[in-house]
């Protein structure tokens, strides 16, 4: 800046677009402000307005009262709502583990089929995960309600002589969240089963190893990055997830996903729905960081 | 991992998870030509559910508002995101790793924890929920999908290309118009096509940021089956998988021809 004193008004503008011109870090900022900029109006700052609001206390009318406490946090200790964390946690990684048994074979099964069907068999696992996800919980509600094809199918056979009830059971919650869920854990793992190279299996048989001995110990840790990919791509939206319990757990079907819509927009006691926010977003980040410092930022999360 | 082929076994595995993949979706096509409205047994072909879909102004309404924010939204995030591609890429600058973070931090959080801060955020700041509202929601989580997907592209962008250019005398603006752009087009198009799909799909975030009045598709078939199971709702899916399939399968063939 040196010179800005003798410098005119109009110059100085001149000097900011020389400044644009010669110096990439001028660029940088000027390319990336844009989205910094609606980043910070539109995410952190009502991310900060949720971190204030928890430690806030709700008024008589469902208003904010500007008092400072802890109480919200306290709150959360109370058996019902530990017991709704826990029950969420569980949902989660069963619905994780559930996705990878099944997702799996399927990823490895597209990583071996010559290399023309892939994209065709990847494109298939697509189009679905694309469909707007109530329609696929719509589809589920179809099959699975007293009414519904499955039942009806079952009586027909005789398997059963009553209706079984599966819809608005956490059995439902589960078959919709792991129906939801599924291509996020299949395309990671396809992903890094696919980069395994043949020749190293190859090695292992031609000295001696059983293929499944050859699957243990090549295949299956060389496929954790994209295993643990996929897994915080299914746990997270899994923890937070509330429109599955709404339309197939029933009322019987809380999910700490539901507890923060319900304080938000039915009890309209925010700040403990805001306490509530951060102890979803604390699990998610530990979740996160232990992924990145297990795995690295990798290109399995990003496909 | 491709020269052995795959084992009868998980040949079989892998096609009955495909067919558990898209049974529901087949089953929800079929039942939308079906003239009983309340059994899942089949009783005849008709199409009166999508006359009845048609006839439906509620419908019609929200499909009009899903497509106005989803064409805003995406032609906004594009062109904000792809800037940001393009300084990630290509520039050092101060605050480069605060930048990338804050970036991710939309992939990574529970949509419902950004759903309830932008409604208390806009509440706060007394903005009133409608139309505007649900676009400024679905540009925030857009634009770092964007980015990732053109900043894919742009990894292997050979720079040499630009040099020259500007060697034989184009200046920044022309060389960006005529050299960079077109090279970066395609990941600029299918950022925008993830864009334009996820603004479609968003149920949880839409439906903290909506008003009276500014119903979207994903909102209007939740309404409709918690409170009934029609066939008109098979219709509409019926309506919106063909639509996604063409528009993936126009997307996929035009990949192809690039390659």
């Amino acid at each position: 800046m040196e010179g800005t004193k003798s410098v005119p008004r109009p110059a100085r503008g001149l000097g900011l677009i020389k400044k644009l011109r010669e110096q990439p870090e001028y660029q940088g900022w000027a390319l990336i402000s844009p989205t910094i900029i609606y980043l910070i109006l539109f995410l952190i700052l009502p991310l900060l307005l949720v971190v204030v609001l928890s430690f806030l206390a709700r008024g008589t009318y469902g208003n904010v009262v500007y008092r400072l406490n802890l109480d919200n946090y306290s709150r959360l200790f109370d058996p019902l709502y530990l017991r709704i964390l826990s029950y969420s946690l569980g949902v989660a990684a069963l619905t994780t583990v559930i996705t990878i048994l099944i997702g799996y074979p399927l990823a490895y099964y597209i990583a071996r089929v010559p290399e023309r069907q892939r994209s065709m068999l990847l494109f298939l696992i697509l189009v679905p995960f694309w469909t707007n996800f109530i329609i696929r919980i719509y589809a589920w509600i179809m099959i699975l309600r007293s009414e519904g094809l499955l039942n009806t199918f079952l009586l027909n056979l005789g398997v059963i002589d009553a209706p079984l009830d599966i819809l608005y059971t956490p059995t439902a919650v589960l078959i919709g969240m792991v129906y939801e869920f599924l291509p996020f854990m299949v395309l990671p793992l396809y992903t890094s089963l696919e980069k395994i190279e043949m020749a190293q299996l190859e090695a292992a048989a031609d000295l001696g190893a059983r293929p499944w001995v050859g699957f243990l110990r090549i295949t299956l840790p060389l496929s954790i990055p994209g295993m643990i990919a996929g897994s915080i791509l299914v746990f997270i939206p899994a923890m937070g997830m509330f429109v599955v319990p709404d339309l197939m757990g029933g009322a019987k079907t809380v999910l700490v996903g539901n507890l923060i819509r319900n304080q938000f927009l039915t009890a309209r006691d925010w700040p403990f729905g805001a306490a509530g926010s951060m102890v979803l977003l604390l699990i998610t980040l530990v979740f996160t960081l232990i992924y990145t410092r297990k795995a690295g930022f990798g290109e399995e999360l990003l496909v | 991992m491709s020269e052995k082929k795959p084992s009868l076994w998980l040949r079989l595995i892998a096609w009955v998870v495909y067919i558990y993949i898209y049974a529901p979706i087949l089953i929800l096509i079929i039942f939308s030509f079906n003239t009983q409205k309340i059994n899942v047994r089949w009783e005849g072909f008709t199409l009166d559910w999508y006359r009845v879909l048609f006839r439906n102004a509620e419908v019609m309404l929200a499909t009009r508002n899903t497509l106005m924010i989803a064409i805003v939204s995406t032609i906004t995030a594009t062109v904000i995101g792809t800037l940001a591609a393009l300084a990630l890429q290509r520039y050092r600058f101060r605050g480069y790793t605060i930048s990338e973070s804050i970036l991710y931090i939309p992939v990574i959080i529970p949509e419902v924890v950004m759903g309830i801060s932008l409604l208390a955020f806009f509440s706060q700041v007394g903005i009133r929920l409608g139309l505007n509202t649900i676009m400024l929601a679905h540009i925030a989580f857009s634009i770092p999908f964007v980015t990732l997907v053109v900043r894919a592209r742009l990894h292997g962008f050979d720079r040499a290309i630009e040099e020259a250019a500007m060697d034989l005398g184009a200046n920044e603006l022309v060389t960006f118009w005529r050299v960079t752009l077109p090279t970066i087009i395609p990941g600029v198009l299918s950022g925008a096509l993830l864009a334009f799909t996820l603004s479609l799909d968003d149920y949880v975030i839409t439906y903290f940021t909506a008003g009276p009045g500014s119903t979207t598709l994903p909102l209007r078939i939740f309404s409709m089956v918690r409170f009934a199971v029609t066939p008109e709702v098979n219709a509409l899916s019926t309506l919106w998988v063909l639509t996604v399939f063409v528009l993936l399968l126009i997307g996929q063939i035009a990949q192809r021809r690039r390659t």
